[in-house]
């Protein structure tokens, strides 16, 4: 009898402590574990995978500092960097918290991981709506959605190795709508091989692209120099 | 014939016309490379223009030696031609009008070696202007402005070429170029063989470059019928070692994407030269020379 | 003498046009030759098809008893030419232009020989200027230089004197006499005046409107004693039937239009009427021109 109440105390315990983490302390733990990161330097390797652009897989150096700053230099070519890459890191979403309303919005069913979103409350935000799902065993964010007023919508989706707890994620799959793309042909004076063409708006319209980057290295917390976010122009 | 033809070089070579071509080549590249190296900006503005909303790269970055060579060759398209019309144009007629021609004609050379000396001297001034735009163009723009990964805007499309992967295409590039030029010279040559003064010659190639190039650019469903059959098209063949094939939005290192149609580009201007050369052969075998 | 240019039957027409018709002539070896006509006679054109720059309608060359146009690049290496005006490479030198046409011709022409050729037409001080900057008589000079510079057999001038002050005439005279002369070379020389050929030509060739008007050794046709007798009759072919029985058979020298030309001595005019007469033609005129220039000035007016 004595067990039976120990075990229902328990449960209730148990019960109470998980229901004890609200989407609030999710959010919150997830930011700790951030909050860790004053700064980085990462290396890895950056492929593109969108229907209009052929690139070569990038040696990237990727620089990040509280709360917003990030850079992504490609070593060996040119940087070209999908706008809205700064959200590739939660802690940029994350920095001001205070910021948004936090909803619970329950349980993914596959993965069992958490679902929180969060609302900025400012109007005028360009991120009207960020979803997302969290491990919350471990407080690494998983996958994120957000939709942004400029930027379209982008996905994020991060596996964890070495730097988990930096809450620093192995590889980013970093997914967005592309916008057209098309010149005309008197700029390009493009040379027309003959073949049928994959016809203009099939290959022109909105698209989801790809980003993927795996990381192969983080330095943490060692300092970076502002010069290095202003470098090369009007990055945003 | 070598002989004959080491005299029509020196004729060539030995003209101030002759350097006119390289003069402006030389003035219009610097230009341009000046123009980019002081604003390239604004041009590179104009390449992105097509992904500005989705992506960045830094002017620096995408203005290197590579591409600024390819930007260059853009704008030299039409430039280029003219400047092989010009001597190509004038290789028979202007000695018609010098009234030269027929004091070789009367010497002991045959009509046909003569007409194909004075092609071959007209191949070979083409391939030195080639030469010397390459050594400009790539070489120069290296200096001035290093070798990075080449940007191709494309009309549908957008290339990066890892840098290690370019220069052999530049290579194969200006050989394709070469049998466009010696088409356009062909072309000039033939004409110059039914006149007795250049201008006609000179003026027609390139009128005919002109319009053909319009009619190629042209988005008219008729005219789309009628670009294969213009040279002007297969002109641009160059470019297409330019465009890679790609897996999964990767580049493939060396790779050509539709190789099989430039090389039918390269054999279908090498058929026009021959065409009009041998037009030219034919009517110059026959031809009164009463000049 | 052998013939060094036989032509025969020689017709060039150009679309509707007949520059040339039915031409034939010989050309004696070592001879200078004389080819008179008025401008448009169809002598620039006989010349080019000599040098094969136009191709013969019909009819036969030979050069050197070859046929030209199978024969064309042995022939053309013994012949040398300027043809109208001595137009050359302006941008070049008169060095550089004789250099290029002695290799035109098969020549390796050496400096020392270079020089000779311009020292032979009076050049030897000009030999490193740009043709541009000489007179129409340098350039005349030097265009005869460059036809001369790979040593031809026989050597064909068109208008030669042309543009040439008095001097620069005779010089170009003397030259030709003396490569006629010395050198033993064949020449056939072109030009519209008579006056300038009786000084120069062993044998003649008039032609005009593409046909031959008379051929001829130049001291027969110009000698003072001989009239040429141009007869009009009713009937031309009973006249040259009749003429071709007669003592005068040799003495035709052609027949145009309605007109027979007979070269004769002036006392033979009466018998020759007479002839004609009793042979039942009609006779409209008889009438002698003194010399060969008469005749000639007369087809120049026409």
């Amino acid at each position: 009898m004595k067990r039976c109440v120990v075990f229902l105390l328990m449960m209730v315990f148990v019960q109470l402590n998980l229901k004890a983490q609200t989407a609030e302390e999710l959010i919150l733990k997830v930011k700790a574990k951030l909050d860790k990161v004053n700064d980085y330097e990462a290396k890895g390797k950056m492929k593109m995978n969108i229907t209009f652009i052929k690139a070569p897989i990038a040696t990237i150096k990727v620089y990040y500092k509280k709360p917003d700053q990030l850079r992504i230099n490609n070593e060996k070519g040119i940087s070209l960097i999908p706008k809205g890459s700064v959200n590739i890191n939660i802690g940029a979403i994350l920095s001001d918290a205070g910021s948004y309303d936090i909803i619970d919005a329950g349980k993914e069913d596959k993965t069992n991981f958490r679902i929180v979103r969060l609302l900025p409350k400012d109007e005028n935000s360009n991120v009207v709506l960020s979803t997302f799902y969290i491990d919350a065993e471990q407080g690494l964010v998983r996958k994120a959605k957000t939709t942004t007023r400029d930027n379209g919508s982008y996905e994020l989706e991060m596996a964890y190795g070495k730097y988990a707890e930096f809450g620093l994620p192995d590889k980013v799959v970093f997914s967005f709508n592309t916008k057209d793309y098309k010149l005309p042909k008197g700029v390009t004076f493009d040379y027309d091989d003959g073949s049928k063409k994959v016809t203009d708006k099939d290959k022109t319209k909105n698209r989801k692209g790809r980003v993927e980057i795996v990381y192969s290295a983080f330095v943490i917390n060692k300092g970076i120099p502002d010069s290095i976010f202003s470098q090369g122009s009007s990055k945003r | 014939m070598l002989q004959l033809l080491r005299i029509e070089l020196y004729k060539i070579f030995k003209r101030p016309r002759t350097y006119i071509a390289f003069i402006v080549i030389t003035a219009i590249i610097l230009l341009l490379q000046i123009a980019l190296k002081a604003d390239g900006k604004e041009y590179v503005g104009m390449m992105m223009s097509g992904m500005d909303d989705s992506f960045f790269a830094p002017p620096t970055e995408v203005l290197n030696g590579y591409t600024v060579c390819f930007i260059i060759l853009n704008l030299l398209l039409i430039h280029v031609p003219i400047l092989v019309a010009l001597i190509a144009g004038d290789m028979i007629s202007g000695e018609a009008n010098m009234g030269t021609l027929r004091l070789l004609a009367s010497r002991p050379a045959s009509r046909i070696e003569l007409l194909l000396v004075k092609f071959l001297a007209a191949t070979i001034y083409t391939l030195a202007l080639l030469v010397w735009v390459a050594l400009l163009a790539l070489g120069v723009s290296i200096l001035l402005f290093g070798t990075n990964q080449m940007v191709i805007p494309r009309e549908f499309e957008f290339n990066i070429i890892d840098t290690g992967d370019v220069f052999w295409r530049y290579m194969a590039a200006f050989a394709f170029a070469s049998v466009g030029l010696i088409t356009v010279a062909s072309l000039a040559f033939m004409l110059s063989t039914f006149v007795d003064n250049s201008i006609v010659p000179v003026v027609g190639t390139v009128c005919v470059i002109i319009i053909f190039t319009i009619l190629t650019q042209i988005q008219i469903p008729f005219y789309d019928s009628v670009e294969p059959y213009l040279f002007t098209t297969h002109m641009l063949g160059w470019k297409g070692f330019f465009y890679v094939k790609g897996e999964e939005g990767i580049t493939i290192d060396g790779s050509v994407e539709n190789l099989p149609a430039v090389l039918k580009s390269g054999a279908v201007l090498l058929g026009y030269s021959l065409l009009f050369l041998g037009i030219a052969i034919w009517h110059f075998r026959r031809k009164n020379i009463l000049s | 003498m052998a013939a060094i240019i036989h032509v025969k039957d020689l017709s060039k027409a150009f679309g509707e046009i007949t520059a040339v018709s039915g031409l034939s002539f010989q050309v004696p070896e070592g001879q200078v030759y004389g080819f008179l006509g008025q401008n448009g006679a169809g002598k620039s054109t006989t010349i080019r098809m000599l040098l094969t720059l136009v191709t013969p309608s019909s009819g036969s060359i030979e050069i050197f008893g070859l046929d030209l146009f199978k024969h064309r690049k042995e022939i053309l290496r013994q012949v040398g030419a300027i043809i109208e005006r001595p137009d050359l490479y302006k941008y070049l030198t008169a060095y550089e232009n004789l250099k290029l046409f002695a290799t035109m011709s098969g020549v390796r022409a050496t400096r020392q020989k270079i020089l000779e050729q311009l020292t032979m037409v009076g050049l030897q001080d000009r030999a490193d200027s740009k043709v541009k900057t000489f007179s129409q008589g340098m350039k005349q000079r030097l265009g005869i230089a460059t036809a001369l510079i790979h040593d031809p057999r026989l050597i064909i001038l068109d208008e030669p004197t042309n543009g040439l002050d008095p001097q620069g005439i005779a010089d170009v005279r003397n030259l030709i006499l003396h490569l006629s002369r010395e050198k033993g070379k064949t020449l056939v020389i072109s030009s519209h005046l008579l006056s300038e050929m009786e000084l120069i030509a062993d044998s003649m060739l008039i032609i005009d409107k593409g046909k031959k008007v008379v051929e001829g050794l130049s001291k027969e046709l110009l000698n003072p004693d001989t009239l040429h007798v141009e007869l009009i009759t009713g009937d031309k072919q009973r006249t040259l039937a009749v003429l071709k029985e007669s003592e005068w058979k040799s003495n035709i020298l052609d027949s145009k239009d309605e007109s027979i030309l007979v070269m004769m001595p002036a006392a033979s005019v009466p018998m020759l009427n007479r002839l004609l007469v009793e042979k039942g033609v009609h006779v409209f005129s008889i009438r002698p021109k003194n010399s060969l220039e008469d005749y000639f000035l007369s087809l120049t007016r026409n």
